[in-house]
């Protein structure tokens, strides 16, 4: 065992609100400057709806991530690392930047200029990137609440994987939001496509960076991103990425993305983890059992040997303390309630997602039943809107068994906390049929509801 | 490393490998053993490029001030003098340790907002138009002096439609502030001179967002008797049903309140859009059981929290709210008398007090609440009988409880304005009465739901249905209770009664049942009734605590009042309002000064004159901008089918003046003349102003303004805006303020209205004034549609630029601006923008004005003895009586050489007349000591001693000191007047905080939670949260109506010639008959440029508040445009697209009889057939193309508006029911339009 600190973090997809304040903190903070215009660290996607970039989860067209060799080892999807080498010169699974969109402006001047004429000033799209007068037809989120769901809906690469049919019509609507930033993953395939060795995953807190001294702009980290979250920068010629704001972290404040999520959706800590079994867990053959393999190199760090361990891998006593306090290990091992994003790509990303709950189906609500009810609770998960294989395909490789299981106990929380919301008395029952306790109920709930500034990050 | 087997878990293949086993040697640091990864510590210059981006010199604390209600706190980050970016502030004082916090506040917006600083729509210094500003030079060669010289373009008209025309055109160019100030001023000063103080207006919302930049220029026009535009109501987010129904004009939890529900529906209320930092709560509350119910036509935002989405087609939402109410009434009150509940109705409605059974020709009808001075004997001779309405007694005796009206302003009830019943117990219906007979009548009760008679198509969906109450004889009338009524309204059936009622809930063919909605809503019948009986086992469950966020959704409606007292009666009877976690929580566009009455003091300038020329803006622009002259609408077909005919021949124009004449409503310009001239001729003929101008109306020489609005010499002449965008944001009937307010080209596609449809009281012109405005000025830090119109733009400070309060009903804190850099290039703030055009108008009005008397015709103003001008709301000619059967003439004094003087001291009526707020007057005695010495005061000259304001910090500072949510003292003080008033316990709500004095200092180090003061209906005491009506209901204080409590019945004659004396469902206004619209759904086959052969289809056109904007702020902010579709859009469903063969992202045009818009279709199949949503405030000045139809720039949302004012919002004078700045008044409603859209041209020109 060799115990490494992750810092990772969980969102809560039940909460967020889809209003991208974090998307803009962001990128004010980090990205709002020439080379960069198209780039947002952190995003948010509507599901259903075809990402930023495009379609980026189809990785048969894109090539990123691992994949697992017959023999068991596992291969850069796009090729091994030799295969990058020689064809380091033409890459041909870059997305363009239609792929995530031509950024542009507007002639603002026109408004304050615009000499006496017969017409009102407008100040027309201009491309940022030719100075040219443009139609604008795609943007950083032109998907949004489903617009233009008709027209673009079909290529979300979720829907094209699932069995069941899922029609772009108003009865059956659905839909979520998705915000994402790097995976900071513990088996990162951008620093493996790296023919530069310029980016690092750091010893301290495992956050994957791009030293911009030693890029070359060779762009392998981007094809080889399965969540596309390396990007390249056209006026400096290299590679730039979230940094999951280090100069922040290091001083003890949240990521701006996280202290600036009003949905306060955002949980953010350490992990320790045996990093001499992340390949082992990374190359298990079913993908359904990624994500336990996953959970397994997580380390309880209250296990005594497990504080040994790290302190003898030179692991402050703080920093395992703040292990211990750690939201992120509640949910993602006690609780067992946040899963990570697409772990089929082999990476072990270490940003955990919460899945959401959504509202039941027309059928029981126009059978005069009402799914809230507690006699009705888990007979509703099955009739919610948001199919839940849709959901498997996101965090569980289409194993819907954990996605269910993560549902329930949010449902659970919030049956058996009624019963203490109305004075009507606490029913174990609701907690053991979800494998709980009450005291764990209300524990999670503290975290989950009331989540406190000091309990989030 | 080398003894590695490759059974362990590996990568690629073992060239590879030693490959990558190599790199190893190259690169300083650890790869992992199995060569995944690189993993590198200490020393990483690499890593400078972003610590150094991440690097400033200071962060500094404010806010935004923008319409959106967060008042949210932020850090301002600062680099080398230049603001760099802006994140949350997450300080605020805790909600308690067992409720999430109210950190982080703020949204993708508010994060944009440092992108304006900086960028090129930036207004960096003043401008005039070229057109005028030649005009001007030149005339200052012929006229020296600047009146002079304004009033020789202005009084020509050749050249003053020659510079209107050029409106909107481009063609502005930088002039000196001095230059730009000399002109507004000299407008403002000849206008005052020429036509009156009241032909000067100014237009500036939501004081709550930045009280001192709104305050600064209301004060200064306060000052000089200009009229200040009211913005709640033109805005259409007053809920007239709150005055109505609370008497009171919005009370709303704070959003930490949603926490305590149990039982939340949002309906028409998107609260993760349009209140994106309250969110959290809602989708928290779930986590503690809470159920969601989501209400929208479309799958919206706030549908992914719901456990249920309800949707209801556009409008018809009061027919499921009263289905609802028809399973509460039934299963909680008829088939099972709930305790709590019945125990609520009794002691916090109206609803067992004593109504008359009236004849109507044969029918029988409900008719005047019975009050004390109906009974006869004593009783009828105490003060103010005809105001104290009477209940039964348990033992069937009639009595009267404290707490009416009548109570209210009568000395010789001082202590019996409560709402203890003592111990009388009322029935809520007469039936309950053990010695009731049996005796029942036939009620008629109208209808507007059935399908009109063929041929019959234009007279509406009027009927009657006839249902029985119990009734009993009580002073020789026929009585009944309001109880009885609403079971009847209902139609909830008991035994024994005649009439029509259903057969259960599964009956569609009698009004009130789950069955009759679903015809009406699509909303299945089991789904309502489900909903409203799980709405009501939670309140009873949890004591009240079910409510329903309410807003614009259901609130932009012509006959929104009656669809929120479907609503607010669902709280009634449930027992939710007052409690916490329960009862109506309404938000849009609702805002909150909590240090009222220090604002309204320093706003109105009631430390120096009373009363300020406060006008209804809806009818204001209604008037103004000519949209009368193509409305016609005749108020008899909004009358139910038992009309008594008052409206007969009368268009809702004419409701208007009706109401302006009984001075029910403010009307500014008021009269046909200046009131500075009224004074002198009055003074001439020996007489009190008054006196002078009652006899000239009687004799026909003087009329009111709004009696001939196209008259020159009643035309508004001069417009300041400032914190606003009218006209590319708020202004229903943009096309129709384009043309006639301003002057220049516009899109209006329909034909004034023809002879016999005109008002019948308003002088028709044949020739419609083209551009009555002389002078439009904006203040604004980026170019909007409004300043594209102006005349005269003048640069703002932004928010991170000055000093000011902010805050708002979501949260009980103040807290401040600050700037994080002064104002840059040549901005200034408001602060400083008024005060400067204040000395310039003192200077030039020394040689035109000097000191003038002014005469305000002020209506009958709420929450005073004004409001029992109207017993029983019975309206009858009588003689003119000012303050009675008309407005209040009241004289003011103006020496209009100070205004500068005064604008920048506390003048001294604060202390000699106190400070009114809501009835309750504080007495800043100590304050203005305390005040002086924190302020300074004037050394010497003619306001020598005066406490200074003469900057936004000494101002902030007054309005801190002035109020009882800031200072203890003051709240103590007005609670111990209360406690006179009302024989009960108030003070001690306060007392906790008797000696806190919020400075500005300490909102500058931290938000505030501001203290319980009788300013609010809701009580912060002991740290809980603020819910409106607390006190109401736990201290026994009465509401502000005529019986002090909620009102389900309305018994004015208005009311019932509408046919709303009680909750009711009124469809959306049929346009197709009323003005030949086309109908929803319909489809043509059109000809004409870029459509040739295509259809086109009719739809509702809803303009539902934008995701990425709040209003028309950060619509042109880049970063918002990025994150959508970066210009104007219209969504709109796939069917309906297919319809028109229009694909997602191509350009479409809408139009109807008021203009045109331009825009790209998002298709989305989250969009209902039939209803298409251009998302609010779409300005005109990003991407707009020029429309096909028009040949002119597309338009913005309210290009397809019109105003339609709905004569019940006219009422005043009478009870609850009365005008108060905000309060009451015409809503400017735009969700009943229709629109036709095409597919357009795809080949756009922009000019």
């Amino acid at each position: 065992m060799k115990v490494m600190a992750q810092m990772s973090m969980v969102m809560n997809l039940d909460k967020c609100i889809g209003c991208h304040t974090c998307s803009v903190t962001c990128k004010q903070a980090w990205t709002n400057r020439t080379g960069v215009e198209y780039v947002w660290f952190n995003n948010v996607e509507t599901r259903p709806g075809v990402g930023y970039p495009r379609t980026y989860e189809d990785q048969e067209k894109w090539g990123g991530g691992w994949v697992r060799t017959k023999r068991g080892r596992l291969k850069l999807r796009s090729g091994g690392r030799l295969n990058k080498l020689a064809h380091i010169f033409s890459n041909p699974n870059l997305p363009e930047i239609h792929d995530y969109y031509e950024p542009w402006t507007y002639d603002y001047d026109m408004l304050l200029n615009s000499p006496a004429g017969e017409q009102t000033p407008v100040a027309r799209p201009k491309s940022l990137l030719t100075g040219q007068d443009m139609k604008i037809s795609w943007s950083a989120n032109w998907d949004d609440d489903l617009g233009g769901s008709v027209a673009t809906m079909q290529d979300d690469p979720i829907l094209k994987k699932m069995s069941e049919q899922v029609n772009a019509e108003f009865e059956q609507a659905f839909m979520f939001y998705l915000p994402r930033i790097c995976e900071h993953c513990l088996n990162p395939s951008c620093v493996a496509s790296c023919p530069s060795g310029a980016m690092y995953k750091r010893v301290e807190d495992g956050i994957v960076l791009v030293d911009q001294d030693r890029c070359r702009g060779w762009r392998m980290c981007v094809s080889g991103c399965p969540y596309k979250k390396v990007y390249f920068n056209h006026k400096t010629g290299k590679a730039e990425k979230c940094t999951l704001c280090y100069p922040r972290i290091e001083v003890g404040l949240p990521t701006v993305c996280s202290e600036t999520c009003v949905g306060r959706l955002r949980y953010l800590g350490l992990v320790l983890y045996d990093v001499d079994r992340v390949a082992k867990a990374a190359s298990v053959e079913n993908e359904h059992d990624l994500l336990d393999a996953q959970r397994d190199v997580i380390l309880d760090p209250f296990d005594p040997g497990v504080i040994e361990a790290a302190r003898r891998d030179g692991i402050a006593e703080d920093w395992i303390e703040a292990a211990q306090n750690s939201p992120i290990f509640k949910l993602i091992k006690q609780y067992k309630v946040a899963l990570p994003l697409h772990p089929e790509y082999r990476t072990m990303p270490m940003v955990w997602y919460i899945p959401p709950l959504s509202p039941v189906v027309d059928v029981i609500t126009g059978s005069g039943n009402d799914g809230e009810d507690v006699r009705n609770l888990f007979a509703a998960i099955d009739q919610l809107r948001i199919p839940i294989e849709y959901l498997a395909e996101l965090f569980t490789a289409g194993d819907t068994a954990p996605v269910d299981f993560s549902l329930r106990k949010l449902a659970a929380m919030r049956s058996y906390m009624r019963g203490i919301n109305l004075e009507e008395g606490r029913d174990e029952s609701i907690a053991e049929s979800v494998g709980m306790t009450g005291t764990e109920i209300e524990e999670m709930y503290r975290l989950l509801a009331i989540a406190k500034y000091n309990d989030r990050y | 490393m080398a003894s590695r087997t490759r059974t362990e878990p590996a990568t690629d293949g073992p060239l590879a490998d030693t490959l990558l086993e190599l790199s190893k040697f190259i690169r300083p640091g650890e790869v992992s053993p199995d060569l995944r990864t690189l993993f590198l510590t200490g020393g990483r210059d690499g890593d400078v490029f972003y610590r150094d981006r991440w690097s400033h010199d200071k962060v500094v604390r404010s806010t935004h001030g923008v319409n959106c209600t967060g008042s949210c706190s932020w850090k301002v980050y600062v680099k080398d003098g230049i603001i760099t970016w802006e994140t949350q502030q997450t300080d605020y004082p805790s909600v308690g340790p067992d409720s999430p916090e109210y950190e982080p506040r703020g949204c993708p917006r508010g994060a944009a907002f440092s992108w304006y600083t900086y960028s090129p729509t930036r207004v960096r210094y003043p401008y005039v138009r070229d057109a005028l500003l030649q005009l001007y030079r030149a005339a200052k060669q012929q006229h020296p002096d600047p009146v002079d010289a304004w009033a020789s373009i202005v009084e020509n008209p050749q050249l003053a439609a020659g510079y209107k025309r050029m409106r909107g055109k481009g063609g502005l160019v930088r002039a000196t502030w001095n230059e730009a100030l000399e002109i507004a001023a000299a407008a403002h000063v000849h206008t005052v001179k020429t036509y009156g103080p009241d032909r000067v207006a100014g237009f500036s919302p939501i004081p709550a967002m930045s009280m001192i930049s709104h305050g600064a220029g209301s004060r200064f026009l306060n000052l000089i008797g200009g009229t200040m535009l009211s913005f709640y109501d033109w805005y259409a987010d007053l809920p007239v049903a709150s005055p109505q129904v609370f008497g009171d004009q919005t009370d709303v939890p704070e959003s930490a309140d949603w926490w305590n529900a149990s039982y939340l529906m949002m309906w028409g209320s998107n609260v993760p859009v349009t209140r994106t930092p309250d969110a959290h709560f809602m989708t928290e509350a779930r986590y503690r059981g809470t159920k969601v119910i989501t209400v929208s036509p479309d799958y919206t935002d706030n549908t992914k929290f719901a456990d249920e989405w309800v949707a209801p087609h556009p409008g018809t939402d009061a027919a499921l709210a009263i289905a609802m109410g028809h399973v509460i009434l039934t299963e909680f009150f008829v088939q099972r008398r709930t305790p709590r509940f019945e125990d609520y109705m009794r002691r916090y409605t109206d609803a067992p007090y004593l109504v008359t059974v009236e004849r109507n020709g044969d029918r029988l009808v409900p008719g005047k609440f019975l009050a004390a001075a109906d009974l006869g004997g004593e009783a009828a001779t105490g003060a103010h009988a005809a105001f104290k309405p009477a209940v039964f007694h348990q033992d069937g005796t009639v009595v009267v409880p404290n707490g009416s009206l009548g109570h209210r302003f009568s000395a010789e009830d001082e202590g019996r304005w409560n709402l203890d019943l003592g111990d009388v117990v009322p029935p809520l219906s007469v039936a309950d009465l053990e010695s009731w007979d049996g005796a029942s009548a036939e009620i008629a009760l109208p209808r507007f739901d059935v399908a009109p008679e063929p041929g019959q198509e234009h007279a509406g969906g009027t009927g009657v249905v006839v249902r029985g109450v119990p009734v009993r004889t009580v002073a020789d009338v026929m009585v009944t209770t309001v109880f009885d009524l609403m079971l009847a309204r209902y139609g909830v059936g008991r035994d024994g009664l005649p009439g029509e009622w259903p057969t259960g809930y599964d009956d569609p063919s009698s009004p009130g049942t789950p069955a009759w909605q679903e015809e009406i809503t699509s909303v299945p019948a089991e789904q309502a009734e489900r909903i409203g009986r799980e709405f009501a086992d939670n309140a009873e469950r949890s004591g009240g605590r079910s409510m329903i966020l309410m807003g614009a959704g259901t609130n932009h409606w012509f006959h929104s009042d009656t669809i929120y007292r479907t609503f607010l009666a669902l709280t009634m009877m449930c027992g939710c309002q007052g409690v916490n976690g329960g009862g109506w929580a309404h938000y849009v566009g609702q805002e909150k000064v909590r240090p009222l009455t220090g604002y309204n003091q320093y706003a109105g300038a009631l430390d120096w004159t009373r009363p300020p020329r406060q006008a209804i803006g809806t009818a204001f622009w209604y008037l103004a901008t000519d949209q009368w002259r193509y409305d016609g609408l005749p108020a008899d077909q909004l009358s139910s089918a038992l009309s008594r005919g008052t409206f007969e021949g009368r268009t809702t124009a004419d409701c208007l003046v009706e109401s302006v004449k009984r001075g029910w409503m403010p009307s500014y310009p008021t009269f046909s003349r200046n009131p500075l001239d009224l004074c002198d001729e009055a003074e001439a003929a020996g007489k009190e102003p008054a006196q002078h101008i009652v006899d000239s109306l009687e004799d026909g020489t003087l009329h009111y303004a709004c009696e001939d609005p196209d008259a020159p010499e009643n035309w508004p002449r001069v417009i300041t805006m400032w914190r606003a965008n009218v006209l590319g944001s708020s202004g229903k009937g943009n096309e129709y303020f384009l043309k006639h307010l301003l002057g220049t080209d516009a899109a209006i596609r329909v034909d004034e209205t023809g002879e016999g449809s005109r008002p019948r009281d308003i002088r028709w012109r044949e020739d419609a004034p083209i551009g009555k405005l002389d002078l439009l000025v904006t203040s604004d830090f980026r170019m909007t549609s409004t300043t594209l119109f102006s005349d005269v733009v003048l640069p703002t400070a932004t928010w991170y630029e000055k000093y000011d309060l902010s805050s708002t009903d979501m949260h009980p804190f103040v807290h401040s601006f600050t700037p994080a850099i002064d104002p840059p290039w040549q901005t200034r703030t408001d602060f400083e923008t008024f005060g400067a055009l204040a000395e310039w108008f003192s200077r030039l009005a020394r040689t035109h004005l000097g000191v003038r008397r002014d005469i305000v015709a002020a209506p009958l103003q709420h929450d005073t003895p004004d409001v029992m001008a109207t017993p029983h709301g019975r309206v009858e000619d009588l003689p003119l009586k000012p303050g009675v059967t008309m407005s209040k003439l009241i004289v003011v004094e103006r020496d209009y050489t100070a205004i500068a003087d005064k604008w920048k001291t506390l003048g001294p009526l604060s202390e000699k007349l106190g400070m009114a707020t809501k009835g309750v007057t504080f007495h800043p005695d100590k304050e203005i000591d305390a005040l002086a010495r924190l302020n300074g005061v004037v050394e010497s000259g003619p306001m020598a001693g005066r406490v200074r304001l003469d900057s936004d910090r000494r101002a902030c500072e007054m309005v801190l000191a002035f109020s009882g949510t800031t200072n203890g003292r003051l709240a103590v003080q007005g609670f111990e007047e209360l406690e006179k008033k009302t024989g009960q316990k108030l003070a001690f709500l306060a007392e906790e905080h008797e000696g806190t004095h919020i400075s500005f200092n300490d909102v500058q180090v931290q938000p505030r939670s501001v203290i319980t003061s009788p300013e609010w209906s809701g009580s912060e005491h002991g740290g809980r949260r603020y819910t409106a009506f607390a006190v109401n209901v736990e201290q026994l204080k009465p509401w502000h109506t005529l019986t002090g409590r909620q009102h389900f019945f309305l018994d004015h004659d208005w009311m019932e010639e509408l046919g709303e004396n009680l909750p009711i469902y009124r469809p959306p206004l049929d346009l197709h008959r009323l003005f030949g619209d086309a109908k929803p759904g319909e489809r043509r086959r059109i000809a004409g440029p870029g459509a040739d052969g295509q259809m086109e289809v009719s739809v509702r056109y809803l303009t539902p508040h934008s995701k990425w904007s709040i209003h028309s702020e950060y619509q042109d902010n880049l970063f918002m445009l990025s994150l959508s579709r970066g210009g104007p859009t219209i969504w709109m469903s796939p069917k309906d697209a297919a319809v028109i063969g229009v694909r997602d992202n191509e350009w479409i045009e809408a139009y109807n009889r008021n203009g045109v818009v331009v825009a790209r279709a998002i298709v989305s199949h989250r969009m209902p057939e039939g209803t298409v949503y251009m998302y609010h405030a779409k300005d005109r000045t990003v991407d707009v193309p020029i429309a096909e139809t028009s040949g002119l720039r597309g338009g913005i949302h309210n290009s397809l508006t019109r105003i339609l004012l709905k004569p019940s919002h006219l009422i005043g004078g009478y009870a609850q029911l009365a005008w108060a700045f905000n309060y009451l008044g015409p809503t400017g409603n735009q969700r009943d339009e229709v629109t036709t859209i095409r597919r357009r041209s795809q080949e756009v020109q922009y000019r």
